[in-house]
């Protein structure tokens, strides 16, 4: 409950900051508040935190590790591609 | 899986201690358990890399071409899309109470969570629909009808913008939000059978793992939401 009522002040206080000019930070202000919203989400709502079985953790691990092999090394090679 | 045939076959003395929903390749409750949340959870590892190729194209096409994906998100509607992230959020905390009202065996408590779970995630669509209607007015639906003027920023500055590109915006926006639509409507089934099911009593204290692999579902497209929000909607307001 307290962790539901702290994922819906998240999500006024994103909205919120979007509408504050703040340059390169807002997306970076956007997605940290994004990620701190599913970490809360994983570890409470879907009890990876005190799972019984350990494997769970380390397959959830896995899952975001490779997520983001994808997303680096795919930017790495569109973000220093030369004559874009 | 309560295998009720095979329990009267094998001697009722030797099962007379057991779970009846125990399986017999399983030593204990808590084996079985622990195997089906750790399948639920390879299966939301492969979705996580389903979205995960949409977010990197994404990604990608939003850094080509940074205007048109500015411009395209300002014509998104921020109140609808903060509106559903809310609903999704305390859907979610149903869904954490139904399976605790199903861990202490409260039946009737259950079916309402499960049944308010439902009514939330049809809410989600409704209002979705709603916004897809919009999209479908302004001709910023990709295809033949497909029409994109000049934005203006909050300046006053107008934004110029290939329209080629803005439709590459809204293409990847019906793409991510139709699929996380597509498991909404899938989630939203499942519950309502769980919802059937809990109501025929089929889930016990000592057994009810559909609902708790139901419940991480429906967490993990949540998420998916928690960041498409942000991604489609929120980011590129200053640019």
């Amino acid at each position: 409950m307290l962790i539901g009522i702290t994922l819906l002040v998240l999500t006024a206080t994103t909205v919120g900051a979007a509408f504050v000019n703040l340059g390169p930070l807002n997306p970076v202000i956007a997605l940290l508040i994004a990620t701190i919203k599913a970490t809360l989400v994983v570890l409470f709502f879907m009890h990876v935190k005190g799972a019984s079985e350990k494997l769970t953790g380390a397959v959830v691990v896995s899952g975001f590790f490779f997520l983001a092999i994808l997303l680096s090394l795919s930017l790495a090679d569109y973000l220093t591609r030369s004559g874009r | 899986m309560p295998d009720s045939q095979a329990t009267t076959q094998v001697s009722t003395l030797e099962h007379e201690a057991h779970n009846p929903a125990l399986v017999h390749q399983f030593a204990d409750a808590q084996q079985q358990k622990d195997a089906a949340s750790l399948g639920m959870w390879l299966f939301l590892v492969t979705e996580i890399m389903f979205f995960g190729g949409m977010f990197c194209a994404y990604l990608i096409y939003r850094l080509m071409y940074f205007n048109a994906f500015a411009a395209g998100s300002q014509q998104l509607n921020i109140g609808l899309g903060a509106f559903n992230t809310a609903v999704l959020i305390v859907s979610s905390v149903t869904v954490v109470l139904a399976v605790k009202a199903a861990e202490a065996g409260k039946r009737k408590l259950l079916v309402a969570y499960l049944v308010v779970t439902v009514l939330l995630g049809l809410t989600f669509l409704v209002v979705k629909g709603f916004e897809y209607r919009e999209k479908f007015e302004k001709h910023h639906v990709p295809g033949s009808t497909f029409q994109f003027t000049d934005t203006f920023d909050d300046n006053g500055k107008k934004i110029p913008v290939d329209p080629k590109e803005a439709e590459l915006f809204f293409s990847l926006y019906f793409a991510m939000t139709g699929m996380h639509a597509l498991h909404m409507i899938i989630g939203c089934g499942l519950f309502t059978g769980l919802a059937i099911l809990a109501w025929r009593g089929h889930y016990t204290p000592g057994y009810f793992t559909p609902i708790e692999n139901g419940g991480l579902y429906w967490h993990l497209v949540d998420i998916i939401w928690i960041y498409l929000f942000p991604l489609l909607y929120l980011i590129s307001r200053h640019s």
